[in-house]
């Protein structure tokens, strides 16, 4: 599954997502929330790259921005040989099957009057023409995939459990075999029980379709489970990207280590021995982050330089990346 | 835990029913426990398994109709909250039994300053005079760790981060000095770094204030870090219960252990896959006669259908409900 000798599927090139803030009489220009601000990515054929952060930090915008749900401020984003960060909205339909969005909240993300042959048919009335029967058979295709029982198609999505509706946004997902599909927090909404049934339904249609997966997530637990390679964001900016083996064996940046530290243990005997880093207080403004690292305010390590100048992403590793002064030092020495 | 002191709670065969329109939905069914002085017992279950349900039938915060607490007592204070009035619930509730919500943000009033809410126990409860209240209001949010507590006093509280809302809603649960403090999922809402924040805000609360807490989650991974002793619910009613270590190292109940299963350890070797509970807890139309949990058991055998188990003790202090023995992989002989 990790193997990354292939090309990228999806290539993100300084991708920068800002959202105007207006103010006063005139709804004059006064500055930007920067949710994304430079960053770059690959996502290579199969994989799964797992996006992690805190609420806020940007992750969600990254997933949205390239599916192009937003019109991005810079950047290019090429997906499957197409450049698809200058092709306006209407241009865009005929990309749209190749790549596809699973979301947080299947209880939003479904229309509630619409009965479930009607949610997975949607995509193929828009994007095939297909007749009744043919229609018919791939919902039924579809549902079979995501183990939903066939005689489901007529209900509607309160006559479901939340894992439930979660599959039935997944068909939606499948309906048009894309290859690239952003999982925006798919399983945060559920219980644990319920998440591992959908995570193991993840990784079994990636294996049936070969899907390419971004997966965003705020639960490290579940991410060092599906991904292959994680990049950990914080306030807008990856601040560190690396193997998923790597990154949870021997986390670099301060950031990556505190979040680490910070997810519960359950196994009482080993609690005593983990070294917990407690982060003060919360993320910082996107419309106004701090000088110099981002991170500064947060940073039980923090040196000087930090609150002067922005650290560089350097590679340390052939295919790990991060962005952190602490790191520079020792790199240069070595 | 010293054995011979007098519990602050003493729960005995609680029985909640709700009355819809298809019919009785028995919630809550015969629950015991007992809660002792400044001990912190974990409470933990799927969605629906009864938890939420049980902790606020105690201090009759279900709304009557549809819910009916049909049986038991709970005695606190020399009183059975059950058989008390409003007016001495209310003396109760907010003074010397606080709560905690899952959701800072509903649980407070969007259109009063978090001043005024923190002091409006303290007038109500303790008679205090305005500046009083102030006074201990400002302690109060020192106590939590709010940085700048008095100039926040006059704050809303949409001006404060998530993390932060929580701090003011456990604040508001601590200003009369409670002996007991329900907490229902306090941190489910929130990332994990402010979970780690506000887990160990709660230990250190612990050891100044010495009340006793019941905390409500659905992640094991919580309980293990903060309980003493943790109650496992499934079908309302309580399948096991044990002291943490107990618990974690020698689960005894099916569930309990299928729980365990589910949470992926990123401490340990990636499993292939993800172990799941198949199925989903069936709503109870009737009062359980046979084992609620036995259509999604491995282990289950003739008996469970017959037979409801009754909580039973099998070392010291573990007690759990089931006919299956983990010991020895046999049906017990009891």
């Amino acid at each position: 599954m990790s193997e990354t000798s292939a090309a990228p599927l999806v290539s993100i090139e300084g991708l920068k997502m800002y959202f105007p803030i207006h103010a006063g009489l005139f709804r004059r220009h006064v500055g930007d929330i920067k949710a994304v601000d430079d960053i770059s990515l690959e996502i290579f054929e199969g994989e799964t790259l797992g996006l992690v952060g805190e609420s806020g930090c940007g992750k969600s915008t990254v997933g949205r921005a390239t599916l192009r749900l937003y019109d991005i401020t810079a950047g290019s984003i090429t997906i499957d040989g197409t450049n698809t960060s200058k092709i306006n909205q209407a241009d865009l339909r005929r990309f749209r099957p190749r790549m596809q969005m699973i979301f947080q909240d299947p209880q939003g993300s479904l229309n509630p009057r619409m009965n479930v042959a009607d949610i997975v048919g949607e995509p193929l009335d828009e994007h095939m023409s297909l007749s009744r029967e043919e229609r018919l058979a791939r919902i039924h295709e579809l549902l079979d995939a995501v183990g939903l029982n066939r005689s489901f198609a007529n209900r509607y999505p309160h006559e479901f459990s939340g894992g439930q509706r979660q599959r039935i946004g997944i068909a939606r997902a499948l309906a048009l075999n894309p290859k690239f599909i952003v999982c925006d927090e798919p399983i945060s909404a559920l219980d644990v029980s319920i998440q591992a049934q959908v995570v193991n339904l993840l990784e079994d249609l990636q294996k049936k379709f070969g899907l390419t997966y971004l997966f965003i997530s705020h639960d490290l637990s579940m991410v060092h489970h599906i991904a292959d390679r994680v990049a950990v964001m914080y306030l807008g900016k990856i601040v560190e990207l690396a193997s998923r083996d790597q990154l949870f064996n021997s986390p670099l940046h301060p950031y990556t280590q505190a979040l680490l530290s910070a997810v519960p243990e359950p196994n009482p005997a080993r609690q005593n021995t983990r070294v917990h880093i407690v982060l003060k207080g919360d993320v910082p403004s996107p419309s106004s982050p701090p000088v110099g690292c981002n991170f500064c305010t947060r940073c039980p390590k923090a040196i000087d330089i930090c609150h002067h100048v922005e650290p560089a992403t350097i590679e340390i590793e052939p295919g790990r990346f991060a962005a952190c002064h602490l790191l520079e030092s020792t790199t240069k020495v070595a | 835990m010293p054995e011979n002191r007098p519990a602050v709670l003493d729960v005995k065969d609680i029985e909640t029913v709700f009355n819809t329109r298809r019919g009785t939905i028995h919630a809550v069914n015969s629950v015991s426990f007992s809660l002792e002085p400044g001990e912190l017992l974990g409470v933990v279950g799927e969605s629906g398994s009864g938890k939420s349900v049980t902790m606020m039938s105690l201090i009759g915060l279900l709304p009557t109709p549809p819910a009916r607490v049909t049986g038991g007592y709970v005695k606190f204070d020399n009183i059975d909250l059950l058989k008390a009035d409003a007016q001495q619930l209310r003396a109760v509730r907010g003074a010397k039994i606080g709560f905690i919500f899952q959701d800072p943000m509903t649980s407070l009033n969007p259109v009063l300053t978090i001043g005024f809410q923190l002091m409006e126990p303290l007038r109500t409860h303790m008679g205090m005079k305005k500046a009083a209240a102030k006074k201990r209001a400002v302690e109060l949010l020192d106590l939590v760790g709010m940085p700048d507590a008095e100039r926040r006093l006059s704050d809303f509280p949409h001006q404060f981060s998530g993390g932060m809302r929580q701090r003011v809603v456990i604040a508001m649960a601590l200003a009369c000095d409670p002996k007991v403090l329900i907490a229902d999922e306090p941190t489910t809402a929130l990332d994990v770094t402010i979970q780690a924040q506000i887990l160990e805000l709660v230990k250190d609360l612990r050891r100044k204030l010495g009340m006793a807490i019941i905390w409500i989650t659905h992640d094991l991974g919580v309980v293990a870090g903060i309980a003493d002793r943790v109650m496992v619910m499934y079908g309302g009613q309580i399948v096991e219960q044990a002291p943490v270590r107990e618990l974690f190292e020698n689960p005894q109940h099916p569930y309990t252990r299928a729980l365990i299963e589910t949470v992926p350890d990123i401490g340990a070797e990636r499993p292939e896959r993800l172990r799941t509970v198949e199925g989903q807890p069936s709503i109870l139309y009737a009062r359980p006669s046979a084992c609620s949990f036995r259509t999604r058991c491995a282990h289950a055998f003739e008996r469970c259908n017959r037979e409801n188990p009754a909580l039973l003790v099998t070392e010291k202090a573990h007690h759990v409900a089931c006919f299956w023995d983990s010991a020895t992989g046999e049906p017990r002989n009891v």
